[in-house]
C-alpha cells in the first residue's frame, strides 16, 4: 500500500527524447492548475528554469538511455527519487531511436556525422527499466494526457494508477468505429497494442501504429498470419511494428521474423 | 408461418417515411440503418433517403466489405458491425457520483437516461438476441434501471430477412430468419412496396395513420417466396443437439490449443456479439479526490484483468480465455439463463480480424462425437 502525499515533490527529467511526453502535462491546459496545486512542481526544465535539487516523491522520465553519461544521471535520479515513473514509448521500450539495436551502429554514425569520433552514445537505445527498477510504467508516443493525470492522481491518493490493459480494439468499438483490418483490409496494429489513446487512428480510416506497445499477452505473429494476404502486407506490418515499440520485445520479435521472411522470399 | 390476407397490409415508400416522421413526432430517436466507414451500420435516420438502398454486403469470416445491388431494395442486406445492444446497454454508463462537501461525503446515483428508440430494421437474430438481454438486464434480482427504462419506451420496426449472407446460421439456433413476434411492426420488403404485419396495439395505432391497403394475394406469396429464399441461402450450420453436454465434455480436447494460437484475445467478437453483457466498473477520480466517478463499460472476458481476483488471474491464458467464451455462450448460458447465448448472426465470424468461425471450432471439437 502506497501512503497518500500531501503534496508530493515532483521533478520530470529527460533522456534520449523529443520532449512531445513531457509537453502533454503542460498540453493538460484544463487540469494544470489544479496540477500546480496539488503537486510542488520542484524540477521541470522545459516549464521552468528554477531547478531545485533532490530528493524528489515522484520523478516522471521521458526518454530512452543512449550514452553512458545518461545512464550514470540515471542511477543517481533513481537514487533520489521515492517513486519513478517512466512515461512514452522512449523511456518504456527505448523508442524510435531504437531501430538501431537492429542495425550497424557505426554506420548510421558515419552516415549522419561529418567526424563521428566526437559522438560518444551507446550502441543501443534502451528502455529505463533495463537500468532501474521503475514503480509505474505509462505508455504511449506520445503519452494520453488522462492517464497521466491518473497516474499523479492516484499516487496523490495513495493507491497504483489504474490504466487499463486492454487492447486497442476495445475502446475503437467502444466509440463506434468500424474495424479497419476487416472492412477495408488496412493492416492494423489495434488486436496486439495496449489501449490508452482513445483508439484515434482506425477512427480516421488508418491502421493503429502501435504506439502504446504491446498488448498483455499479444499474439503478433497471428495478426500476421491472420490478415496478411502477401509479400506486401508482410512488410507494411512489419513497417508498422517497427516504429516507436520496435524494441519492445512481442514487437521486435515478430518484425524481425516478417524482415527475415520478406529476405529470403525476395533472394530466392 | 403463413399470416392470414387481411392481417397483412401494403404500404410504399412514402409510408415508410411517414412512419419515420410519426415516431420522431412521439418523441422517439428513429436509428436505422445507413452507410458509414465503409460498412452498413446502425445510426439515427431522419428520412427513407439514408438507408443504404441499393446496397448489400458480402460477410466472409474476417472480411466485409459493400457492394452496390442491382436493384433499389432498403433493406437488401443482413448484419454489420453494430447491434442495437449500443443503445439499451450503453457501452459506457456513470453509475455513481461521490462529492466530497463541507458536511461529508456525498453520493447519488444519476438518473438513468430516458431515450425512446425506435429501431428501424431489426432482424429476426436481433430480436433473438434482445430477448437475450432482457433475461440479463430485466431478470429476478438483476433489474438494470436505465436497460428497463430504454427497453420499456422501445418501438421495434422488425425487417424481415429475403436474403442470407454466408455468416449466418440463425437456423441452427432456431432464432430465424423470419420474425414471429417480439416487434411492434414487422416489414417484409416485396417490389415497390412493404408488406406489413403489426405486433402491438402501439404498431396498430402509428399504422392508422399511413396510407395503407390490404396486399394482395400475390404480394403476399411474392413476401413468403422473399422469405424462403432466406431460409434456403443459409449454408452455415452449428450443430445443437445436446451441445451443453458435449461441449462440457471436451473441456481438455487439444482443439482449444489449436485456436489459441490463433485467437487474438483482442476482444472482437465480444464487443459486436448482441448478447455479451460483461462490464466492468471503474471509479474515476480528479486530481483533488473530491469527486468520484463509478463509470461502467463494455469489457470482455478476453481480458487478462477481467478475471483478476487476489492472487492474479483466473484465465491467464488465450486458451482458457477462448474456451470461458465458447462454452459460457453455447453450453452454460442455458443453466444460467435457460437459452443458448448466441443468436446465430455471425457477428464475431465476419469481425474477428483474423476469421476465427466458432462454428467451425464446434464442429472441430465436436468431430468425434459424429462418428
Amino acid at each position: 500500500m502506497i501512503k497518500a502525499m500531501s503534496k508530493p515533490k515532483l521533478a520530470v527529467v529527460k533522456f534520449a527524447s523529443c520532449d512531445g511526453c513531457q509537453l502533454t502535462l503542460l498540453d493538460a491546459e484544463d487540469e494544470l492548475l489544479a496540477i500546480a496545486d496539488a503537486v510542488h512542481i520542484a524540477h521541470f526544465a522545459e516549464a521552468s528554469s528554477t531547478l531545485e535539487p533532490g530528493p524528489y516523491d515522484v520523478t516522471l522520465v521521458e526518454g530512452s538511455i543512449t550514452t553512458q553519461e545518461d545512464l550514470e544521471r540515471l542511477l543517481r535520479l533513481r537514487a533520489d527519487s521515492r517513486f519513478l515513473v517512466t512515461i512514452g514509448a522512449c523511456a518504456t521500450a527505448g523508442g524510435v531511436q531504437a531501430l538501431r539495436n537492429f542495425a550497424d551502429h557505426d554506420e548510421f554514425l558515419k552516415a549522419v556525422y561529418a567526424h563521428p569520433e566526437y559522438i560518444h552514445s551507446l550502441r543501443t537505445s534502451t528502455p529505463i527499466s533495463d537500468h532501474v527498477p521503475v514503480d509505474f510504467e505509462l505508455r504511449g508516443c506520445p503519452i494520453d494526457k488522462h492517464q497521466l493525470i491518473e497516474v499523479l492522481s492516484s499516487l496523490i491518493a495513495g493507491h497504483r494508477p489504474r490504466t487499463s490493459s486492454e487492447c486497442v480494439c476495445q475502446p475503437c468499438k467502444r466509440r463506434g468505429t468500424v474495424c479497419v483490418v476487416v472492412a477495408q483490409g488496412i493492416a492494423c496494429l489495434g488486436p496486439v497494442t495496449q489501449a490508452g489513446c482513445g483508439s484515434i487512428c482506425p477512427a480516421y480510416d488508418r491502421g493503429c501504429y502501435g504506439c502504446f506497445g504491446p498488448s498483455r499477452q499479444p499474439n503478433a505473429m497471428a495478426l500476421s498470419e491472420g490478415i496478411l494476404q502477401g509479400a506486401s502486407d508482410r512488410q507494411q506490418l512489419a513497417n508498422l511494428l517497427s516504429n516507436f515499440n520496435v524494441a519492445a520485445p512481442a514487437f521486435s520479435a515478430e518484425s524481425q521474423r516478417l524482415w527475415q521472411l520478406s529476405s529470403r522470399r525476395s533472394s530466392k | 408461418m403463413s399470416v392470414a390476407a387481411e392481417e397483412v397490409s401494403w404500404m410504399d415508400r412514402n409510408g415508410l417515411q411517414r412512419l419515420i416522421e410519426l415516431l420522431a413526432d412521439e418523441g422517439h430517436e428513429v436509428i436505422g440503418p445507413r452507410i458509414d466507414q465503409g460498412a452498413i451500420i446502425y445510426d439515427s435516420i431522419r428520412h427513407v433517403d439514408e438507408l443504404p438502398r441499393g446496397w448489400t454486403e458480402d460477410s466472409q469470416p474476417g472480411t466485409y466489405r459493400i457492394q452496390p445491388r442491382n436493384d433499389q431494395e432498403h433493406f437488401g442486406f443482413n448484419v454489420g458491425p453494430h447491434s442495437w445492444k449500443k443503445y439499451l446497454f450503453a457501452p459506457l454508463t456513470t453509475v455513481m457520483r461521490s462529492r466530497k462537501t463541507d458536511q461529508g461525503w456525498v453520493m447519488d446515483s444519476p438518473q438513468p437516461e430516458l431515450r425512446r428508440f425506435a429501431f428501424l430494421g431489426v432482424r429476426a437474430c436481433e430480436l433473438a438476441a434482445i430477448a437475450v438481454q432482457d433475461k440479463v438486464f430485466m431478470g429476478a434480482g438483476t433489474m438494470d434501471p436505465e436497460y428497463q427504462l430504454r427497453r420499456s419506451h422501445l418501438f421495434i420496426i422488425a425487417v424481415q430477412c429475403t436474403q442470407a449472407a454466408s455468416t449466418c446460421f440463425c437456423t441452427s439456433m432456431g432464432t430465424g430468419p423470419e420474425c414471429h413476434a417480439g416487434f411492434d411492426l414487422a416489414l417484409t420488403e416485396i417490389e415497390h412496396g412493404f408488406l406489413v404485419v403489426v405486433g402491438s396495439d402501439h404498431g396498430r395505432r402509428v399504422m392508422q395513420s399511413i396510407d395503407t391497403r390490404p396486399a394482395s394475394v400475390d404480394e403476399i406469396t411474392d413476401g413468403v417466396r422473399r422469405r424462403q429464399r432466406a431460409v434456403n441461402q443459409i449454408t452455415r450450420r452449428l450443430e445443437t443437439d445436446g451441445i451443453r453436454d458435449r461441449l462440457l465434455s471436451k473441456l481438455n480436447h487439444p482443439q482449444w490449443d489449436d485456436v489459441a494460437s490463433r485467437c487474438l484475445s483482442c476482444a472482437n467478437c465480444t464487443m459486436v456479439c448482441p448478447t455479451c453483457f460483461c462490464h466492468s466498473v471503474d471509479e474515476v477520480h480528479d486530481l483533488t479526490n473530491e469527486e468520484i466517478l463509478r463509470n461502467r463499460r463494455w469489457d470482455s472476458c478476453f481480458n487478462v484483468d477481467f478475471s483478476h481476483v487476489a492472487g492474479g488471474s483466473v484465465r491467464d491464458t488465450t486458451r482458457s480465455r477462448y474456451r470461458q467464451w465458447l462454452t459460457h455462450k453455447l453450453a452454460t448460458w442455458i443453466d444460467q439463463f435457460g437459452s443458448s447465448g448466441c443468436v446465430g448472426c455471425g457477428r464475431c465470424i465476419t469481425w474477428c480480424p483474423v476469421g476465427i468461425d466458432l462454428t467451425h471450432e464446434v464442429a472441430m471439437l465436436c468431430a468425434e462425437d459424429a462418428s
